[in-house]
């Protein structure tokens, strides 16, 4: 199968976000699809696959023109989308949300529960992944969200599989089970869209790489024949030096510091302290406990031990609102169910957290949020029309920005970032390090969870590393290494014994 | 890196959206239409005695429904409001008709109806009840509470209508002009200036948005929630007090089925019922079509029955064109 995307051209409103562009993927290739965020590559797929419509262009399907007339009838001819935001119906189970409108049903229209299961297991077992099929999809971490919308499509059997950022939750294991099972589905014949702003995933992975810039595409090379950056002057029209910042940090006294927190089998004996303008990372597997130990200090799920304290002063907290007035902020993983109002405007959303102080003898003061709003937006180079766009209308990765924008206003002392660059690209990767390191001079303290290796090790002080509910070590960053950490990370120490 | 971030400096380029045109001034624009027809087939309608009988006649709807577009905000529902409009009726005038003094009557029953609606919030934020259902079966006790109260018997009394302050609410006229239209004016401006200018009016928006989102953002989702439903049955009292003044009597059955009409304001404006979206002024808007429409057939004299089906079709087509814009 090949699929041909002629001089596509796409306008939200008077927002141009297509101009002509060209695409040609076919069975048996990865072709990789980079640029910036809002550079346009998830309309370049809704438009393939119809869920938005184009305003020009053709598409050719072995060089037949082809209209299909919606994502349903795409994935009937076998283009399978993984979209970069999830759409789960998060009450439903594991399986439900699979099967949704592909049930197994026998000829009396009664569905065929077991065997769905069954199938259901099987596809993530071939990912790698041990998931509970019957638990509420919503009760799982993002990581494994994403796992299941690889397994589902899997499942349809298709033969172009789009993949928009489908690594920007997983660990470094997953990745590998994930590329495994491409490279084999590459040899049966299938093809693949690959989009991700990690650039060595697509010096591994990808045969092709095509470079998007404002809804227009640059360039497409073979990916022998093309090194990092020229791929990333090509993506930002200019050269970005080093992805990581140095970083010169100053500690302060200890700012929050976490002493025999446990929950019963979430997280147990949790142990560690942050100092003012450090960073300390959370490493681990997916699936460890990171990001329900952060949720637990934050208010959001309880714990049954241990103690907070902030200042040294121990602090109880019992709701969000409670670890805010303790200044404390909190970036959640999940952008789309925890982080945004999709409904809401940019404004509305960066200033919610912070909105108690914009009140002036009871009454907003909407010059001072539009201030506020407008600063941050632009400090974390929010690509949007304006402040008064809707979340929802923007890139997800600038979507991301949002959220980063919101919490960074809050003015927390104490800033806990769960992946803050999950679909960032590279430009604006290095604008949210520098962003930290300005944050840590002004004495905060920040903990980031990453599932990116190489962004803990480029950007913290110090890493703590998290198997199944438990730091098996704090090491000093400067002296890690990548196999240092795994090696933690899956439960053994450093004298190589596995158990 | 500069031209990419198109931050808007201080207001947006105003350029023509249609469909953002229509979501907006789109029930504007139906009234005004329906004003034109109404006219047109009966030029009675538009003299001033008529208009000011109609916003007379609107101010009960209008006031149960400011109330509501809070509560759909937040993607609840109150069914309750007919049942507390009459249960704190009932109390006001058996207050009255035993003598108690017009401010203190007037008070209790207002605050009753604060009390009530309070009372839907707990179960909904604390016990987490569906607000469909937890209305459902407020308006239920209510109502039967309000039989219970009155004995199934209307209530009235001379000592009702020596009050002028209580006469005043409903029948009273200041410079030419009905009080309860003051009342409806007065209670617009408080509660849109409590929807659109204060935090939490934001927080409203933010709950209906997405109420996990905003609780991480230190939303006390809770106390909104409660807070909510108090304004909706402090609403659902002040219109009961305004009916029990005009009629000079409390009637078991009054209010029933209110909640329909206040529900079909809210929403003939614009507001979402899967909550976020929607304005106050659009209920405003909502309320006078449901008053035209009345008032214009009436004058027409086209029969009750009638009625009830283009009022049920106006709603349809509201719906629809609703969907139609928002919709991309
Ligand atoms: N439904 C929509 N309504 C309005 N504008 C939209 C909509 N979807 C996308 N856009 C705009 O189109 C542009 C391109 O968005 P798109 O999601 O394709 O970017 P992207 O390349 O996938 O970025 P990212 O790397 O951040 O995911 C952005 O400016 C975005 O704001
Ligand atoms: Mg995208």
């Amino acid at each position: 199968m090949k699929i041909e995307m002629k001089n596509i051209s796409k306008a939200f409103g008077t927002n141009k976000v297509l101009e002509g562009v060209n695409f040609t993927v076919q069975s048996g290739e990865v072709h990789a699809l980079m640029g910036e965020n809002g550079a346009g590559k998830s309309t370049l797929m809704n438009i393939l696959t119809r869920l938005y419509g184009d305003d020009g262009g053709e598409i050719y399907v072995d060089g037949k023109q082809t209209h299909f007339s919606g994502p349903l009838d795409a994935e009937q001819h076998g283009i399978s989308f993984i979209h970069q935001e999830m759409n789960n119906f998060l009450e439903m189970s594991v399986v439900d949300n699979m099967f949704l409108n592909k049930e197994i049903k026998n000829k009396f229209g009664i569905m065929n529960e077991s065997k769905m299961r069954e199938q259901a297991r099987f596809y993530l077992n071939k990912l790698g992944t041990k998931i509970d099929v019957d638990k509420p999809i919503g009760t799982l971490s993002v990581g494994r969200q994403q796992m299941i919308e690889i397994a589902k499509s899997l499942m349809t059997n298709a033969k172009i599989i789009i993949m928009d950022e489908p690594t920007a939750a997983l660990t470094e294991n997953e990745i590998a089970q994930l590329f495994e099972v491409v490279r084999d589905l590459k040899k049966q014949g299938v093809g693949f869209i690959y989009i991700s702003h990690r650039m060595e995933e697509i010096f591994e992975i990808a045969d092709k790489v095509t470079v998007m810039r404002d809804g227009i595409s640059i360039n497409e090379y073979s990916t022998k024949d093309v090194n990092m950056k020229q791929l990333v002057k090509d993506m930002v029209g200019r050269e970005i030096g080093d992805f990581y910042p140095d970083r010169n940090p100053h500690f302060g006294k200890v700012s929050l510091e976490v002493q025999h927190l446990s929950e019963k089998g979430v997280f147990n004996d949790v142990n560690f302290q942050v100092h003012e303008g450090e960073i300390l990372a959370f490493s681990g597997l997916m699936g460890a406990g990171r990001t329900e130990i952060m949720r637990s200090i934050f208010g959001i799920d309880p714990h049954n031990e241990g103690k907070i304290l902030i200042d040294g002063k121990e602090v109880h907290i019992h709701s969000p609102q409670e670890a805010i007035k303790n200044q404390i902020g909190f970036l959640t993983e999940n952008r789309k169910d925890e982080g945004l109002i999709l409904n809401d405007s940019l404004r509305d959303n960066i200033a919610l957290p912070s909105i108690n102080g914009f009140v002036k003898h009871g009454i907003i003061d909407d010059k001072s949020v539009n201030d506020f709003t407008n600063m941050l937006m632009k400090r974390l180079t929010v690509k949007a029309q304006s402040a008064d766009v809707s979340a929802g209308s923007l890139s997800g990765g600038n979507q991301q920005k949002v959220v980063l924008a919101k919490w960074v206003g809050s003015g927390s002392r104490v800033l806990i970032l769960d992946e803050p660059t999950r679909g960032v690209d590279v430009g604006a990767k290095r604008e949210i390090y520098d962003l930290m390191n300005e944050l840590t001079d002004r004495h905060v303290a920040i903990i980031m969870i990453s599932s990116d290796l190489p962004e803990v090790l480029g950007m913290s002080d110090k890493t703590a590393v998290v198997y199944e509910g438990k730091i098996t070590g704090i090491v000093d960053t400067k002296t890690a290494t990548q196999e240092s950490v795994m090696t933690l990370a899956t439960g053994g120490s450093n004298d190589g014994r596995t158990n | 890196m500069e031209e990419q971030t198109k931050v808007a400096e201080k207001g947006e380029k105003s350029t023509f959206n249609f469909k953002k045109f229509i979501s907006k001034l789109g029930p504007l624009v139906a009234l005004i239409i329906l004003i034109i027809l109404v006219t047109a087939l009966s030029p009675g309608f538009i003299q001033p005695s008529n208009l000011l009988n109609l916003l007379r006649q609107v101010s009960i709807n209008a006031v149960i429904a400011f109330g509501m577009t809070f509560v759909i905000l937040t993607g609840g529902i109150d069914l309750s409001v007919g049942s507390i409009l009459a249960l704190t009726g009932a109390v006001t005038a058996s207050m009255l008709a035993s003598g108690t003094s017009a401010i203190i009557a007037l008070l209790v029953g207002f605050l009753m109806g604060g009390l009530l609606g309070f009372l839907n919030g707990v179960l909904i934020a604390y016990g987490k009840a569906a607000p469909f259902i937890a209305t459902l079966a407020t308006m239920t006790i209510f109502r039967g509470a309000t039989y219970v109260f009155t004995n199934g018997n209307p209530i009235t009394g001379a000592k009702m209508n020596n009050s002028f302050l209580f006469q005043f609410m409903g029948r009273g006229y200041l410079l030419g002009i009905p009080v309860p239209i003051f009342i409806m004016a007065i209670v617009y401006l408080i509660l849109y200036v409590l929807l659109h200018k204060t935090t939490f009016g934001r927080k409203t928006y933010a709950l209906g948005g997405n109420e996990q989102a905003a609780y991480i953002a230190g939303v006390k989702t809770k106390i909104v929630t409660m807070w909510i439903y108090t304004i909706s049955g402090l609403m659902a009292s002040l219109a009961g007090i305004i009916l029990t003044s005009r009629l000079s009597s409390a009637q078991p059955d009054a209010g029933t089925s209110y909640e329909m009409d206040a529900i079909a304001a809210v929403v003939l404006g614009g507001t979402s019922l899967a909550g976020g979206k929607g304005r106050i002024f659009g209920t405003l808007i909502g309320a006078l079509i449901i008053g035209t429409l009345n008032n214009g057939m009436n004058l027409l004299g086209i029969s009750s029955f009638y009625q009830q089906i283009v009022k049920g079709i106006v709603i349809l087509i509201a719906v629809l064109l609703d969907r139609r814009s928002s919709n991309d």
